[in-house]
């Protein structure tokens, strides 16, 4: 089991300055702390939905890494997504899913199938061309860079456990603001395109 | 309710008027034949089909937040199964998710709400609840709202639910 938030400090160490981050529940607030950007996107309100946010997000921006932060729980109330997203094929699509086996946020009961389940697994079967797994910090610091240059849909399963607890802010997360401020980060990438407004 | 005549053909291209560039479907057997088939083959669309509507509500929200237009077909079930998505996702962060929702099995020129099949009653009032801006499509002349409603949905940054009332035609 590796802390979650240092599995994300790795990850951010390989972040570009145009890649777009969904993040959803305890894995998009530990974002926020470990990587602020107007092109964080918070799926936090109808949950499961973050994978689905990500693809819609990599189908319109073609030319931007998407990285999604999953949950297992949140992953377990989509599956199908693993199959649209494969039939989809987008190649800038990047599917992280933080696996500790419980529901963090609502009194730690475990998830169904906590321990016997695969994520990767279901992302294999599904039809991602890449998937992988990792349960130790070293190897996945070893491996991050690699799979961030592969071309995607790429899938990994992180097991991990809390580490530093991050501010749970569902106002910030939650807020038409927030989502404004996102689409208006958005906005001003395709200005600065050549061809905007041709 | 102007016309009887519901076509394919001029919902197609009332999408194209209102600019949608991506499909995100689940059949439903009102649109299937002459709509969503269509679209599929049409190269003015870029087709997403989905396994379960709440995805499609989502997918949706992450290419209009990146300027992107599209349209969320889907069977009236779809949309009752969609419910917290769209809570969330459409109302609560205002997105501009249009759908076109198709009633299936609802009795031609019957009003929503004054079907004999409760499934289909609740709809409106549902959509009423959520404060989702809708109208019903019966006929080719009600089809000409929809390039205006789509327009001002994204202008506003607000949902928006065409109800097709019956099978489409050619």
């Amino acid at each position: 089991m590796m802390p979650r938030d240092e599995c994300l400090k790795i990850l951010a160490k390989h972040r570009g300055d145009d890649t777009i981050v969904v993040g959803v529940y305890n894995a998009g607030f530990d974002w926020r702390r470990i990587s602020q950007s107007p092109l964080n996107y918070y799926a936090i309100g109808a949950m499961g939905q973050g994978s689905s946010h990500g693809l819609g997000i990599a189908l319109a921006m073609p030319d931007h890494k998407v990285i999604v932060l999953d949950g297992d729980g949140s992953l377990l109330m989509n599956l199908g997504s693993l199959v649209t997203i494969a039939a989809q094929a987008p190649p800038n699509y990047y599917h992280f899913v933080c696996e500790n086996g419980d529901y963090e946020a609502n009194g730690s009961h475990p998830i169904p199938g906590r321990g016997t389940v695969s994520f990767a697994g279901h992302a294999r079967a599904a039809g991602y061309p890449h998937t992988f797994e990792f349960d130790a910090l070293e190897k996945f610091e070893a491996e991050i860079g690699r799979i961030m240059s592969l071309k995607g849909p790429v899938f990994t399963t992180l097991k991990v456990a809390p580490g530093v607890k991050s501010p749970h802010d569902f106002a910030f997360a939650n807020s038409r603001e927030t989502h404004r401020q996102f689409t208006a980060a958005i906005a001003d990438i395709l200005a600065r395109r050549p061809h905007a407004g041709k | 309710m102007s016309d009887v005549e519901l076509s394919g053909r001029t919902i197609i291209g009332a999408l194209k008027a209102a600019r949608i560039e991506f499909i995100v479907a689940l059949p439903d057997a009102t649109m299937s034949e002459h709509v969503l088939w269509p679209l599929a083959r049409d190269k003015d669309f870029k087709m997403v089909r989905v396994c379960k509507e709440d995805e499609g509500v989502s997918i949706c929200a992450g290419l209009t937040g990146c300027g992107r237009r599209a349209a969320l077909l889907m069977q009236y079930t779809g949309f009752l199964d969609s419910i917290n998505a769209l809570r969330a996702i459409a109302v609560e962060l205002a997105q501009p998710i249009c759908m076109l929702v198709g009633m299936l099995s609802k009795e031609a020129g019957v009003p929503v709400v004054r079907s004999k099949l409760y499934s289909v009653r609740i709809v409106e009032p549902i959509l009423g609840a959520l404060g989702i801006d809708h109208f019903c499509m019966e006929g080719d002349g009600d089809v000409a709202l929809l390039p205006p409603a789509i327009d001002r949905a994204y202008a506003r940054s607000l949902p928006l639910a065409a109800l097709v009332g019956h099978r489409v035609s050619p």
